[in-house]
């Protein structure tokens, strides 16, 4: 269960600029904040699909960010499977982080391991035994199209192979929330319906995902409930 | 495929020989090796830059060490000693008392009968001729036609004397001894010896400042080399703590490394540290007593404890490395979410 009441973000105005997400005002320096997003409300029950949707610098990659817990709200209460991010401990997340499944837009690879170690990372961090993650790191990255590919590392692979490598980590600990930032960016059509497949697959077996794109003809192909941002703003949580 | 990748429930671990991948299962099952770096710090942290700079702090270590175990050798030994001795001087040895003393009883001879009835005293004994002619060798030389044979000059008779747990009051043994026989004179060392045990204890508080300062060095040294690490994996270990790794996880990663690193250096340095003690040891040996015995049959003598405290360095700089690496990574991390 994902719940957002009056959840607001804030960046420092220069790690704002830093990260990209607020434009350089003209070399300005001011010590304020910046605000991000601004009074988001909404409910997503357990098991529901959703596009994020919104142009580019609308509050997207933000939301996910609040979702995946790289940052806390600064504003409003924020809960997530569950537990209110607000207040939770910061020793009790990295247990919430392993049921949250993300793939990011430039893939956040671990360019020193291999594709397998790579997607074995989330299981391993868990404590899950070497035999019993090998058949699902296997199976997975069979799936995705990469099983004469598991010895390579990232630079070795191409960008939808890559993206791929995401996918699977993403996934493979079976998440109870999925998130993705453009998932499809670097794959052909086949293999963006094959992603879209998995997903409602997924979803179908009661994760919850969420999936920021700019892609219209994908969320026109697979109708859903979408979440439309605009400067921060939450415009509708209506179907698409 | 759904059954593998459905939320929060179990998959079978058995492959299955018609699901994709499971025939390369078999060589698959050790993939993971025994150091498995998923942070890359094997490149992050240098091995050979942390261990030779720990060598270096763990060899000034070992030579602080050896001058604490030894300062406080000597002061130990030397308070001991200005405690349990002193010395009698009897000006005119030979003269014979006055006329009313036993059969022709000398100054000497009276000192040592007093000195051997007060309590507290274990033992006095008159130095011979020959004994007195050896100490002053030295100073005006030896055999028949040098030491004492030449001099006129008049010598006094010196008693040796040990004290036992419980001596006697200085002030008035002197006083008696004087009475009895005039210009009796007692030196109790006690002056020197102390001010050379102060000294040595001063010296002893210098090497434990040498230590505490060599360690404060080596753990700024791991310190610089794990921010160095986490300022150059950044990016891993923001992935890894996103992927819902602990604070305690990713430091131990660090931990393992740092101290396994700084365990090499403090084993380098304490043994590129041994041949040197054990060169000053041989050339410090004939001011020890029994020293000079055991460096001429080629065993240079060690303080016991320091064969104690050459094999804790590198213990100690792991401990070092450990606790160090865990701050440094746990309060980076602490700006992570």
């Amino acid at each position: 269960m994902i719940r957002f009441e009056g959840v607001g973000l804030s960046y420092p105005r220069s790690a704002a600029m830093q990260a990209g997400t607020v434009p350089d005002e003209a070399g300005r320096r001011r010590s304020d904040t910046r605000e991000i997003l601004r009074n988001l409300n909404f409910f997503l029950p357990d098991g529901e699909f959703r596009w994020l949707l919104g142009p580019s610098g609308a509050g997207k990659t933000s939301v996910l960010r609040l979702l995946y817990l790289a940052v806390r709200p600064t504003a409003g209460r924020l809960t997530i499977l569950g537990a209110d991010i607000s207040t939770l401990n910061r020793t009790a997340l990295p247990r919430l982080r392993r049921r949250i499944g993300v793939v990011f837009q430039d893939f956040r690879l671990l360019g020193h391991l291999s594709a397998f170690d790579n997607v074995a990372l989330p299981l391993r961090l868990a404590g899950r035994p070497e035999g019993a993650l090998t058949v699902d790191v296997m199976e997975l990255l069979a799936w995705v199209g990469l099983d004469g590919r598991t010895d390579a590392r990232p630079h070795e692979l191409s960008g939808g192979e890559q993206q791929r490598v995401a996918i699977a980590r993403a996934v493979v600990a079976r998440p109870a929330l999925l998130l993705a930032d453009e998932p499809t960016g670097n794959l052909d059509d086949g293999q963006a319906e094959r992603l879209m497949r998995l997903l409602k697959e997924l979803n179908r077996l009661g994760t919850t995902v969420v999936i920021a794109t700019h892609n219209d003809a994908l969320v026109a192909r697979h109708p859903a409930p979408a979440l439309r941002l605009d400067q921060g703003r939450l415009l509708s949580a209506r179907r698409n | 495929m759904a059954q593998a990748i459905a939320p929060n429930k179990p998959s079978p671990n058995k492959p299955s020989p018609n699901k994709p991948g499971a025939n390369k299962l078999r060589r698959r099952k050790n993939l993971r090796p025994a150091g498995f770096d998923e942070l890359g710090l094997r490149r992050a942290l240098d091995d050979r830059m942390l261990p030779a700079l720990v060598a270096a702090m763990a060899f000034l270590a070992a030579l602080g060490l050896a001058g604490f175990f030894v300062a406080a050798s000597l002061a130990r030994h030397w308070q001991d000693g200005a405690a349990s001795t002193l010395t009698v001087q009897v000006p005119d040895p030979g003269l014979a008392m006055e006329p009313g003393s036993a059969r022709g009883e000398t100054r000497r001879d009276r000192v040592v009968a007093m000195l051997a009835r007060t309590p507290g005293v274990v033992s006095a004994r008159a130095l011979s001729d020959d004994e007195l002619n050896e100490l002053l060798a030295p100073w005006i030389g030896a055999g028949p036609n040098n030491g004492l044979e030449r001099l006129t000059l008049p010598l006094p008779g010196v008693v040796q004397v040990r004290l036992g747990a419980t001596p006697p009051k200085l002030d008035e043994l002197e006083r008696q001894l004087a009475a009895a026989v005039p210009r009796t004179l007692v030196e109790s060392h006690q002056v020197w010896i102390g001010r050379l045990a102060t000294l040595a204890r001063s010296l002893q508080a210098c090497a434990g400042g040498v230590l505490v300062v060599v360690a404060g060095v080596a753990a700024a040294v791991v310190a610089a080399a794990t921010r160095a690490g986490l300022v150059q994996r950044r990016q891993a270990i923001e992935i890894v703590h996103g992927l819902g790794a602990t604070d305690g996880y990713i430091a131990g990663r660090f931990t393992r490394r740092t101290t396994r690193l700084a365990a090499i250096g403090g084993l380098l340095g304490a043994t590129a540290a041994l041949p040197v003690l054990l060169g000053l040891a041989q050339l410090g040996a004939p001011f020890v007593s029994g020293g000079a015995e055991a460096a001429s049959a080629g065993f240079p003598q060690l303080p016991a404890l320091l064969w104690f405290g050459l094999p804790a360095l590198p213990v100690a700089a792991g401990a070092i490395g450990f606790v160090t690496a865990q701050a440094t990574v746990r309060s980076w991390l602490r700006r992570l979410p």
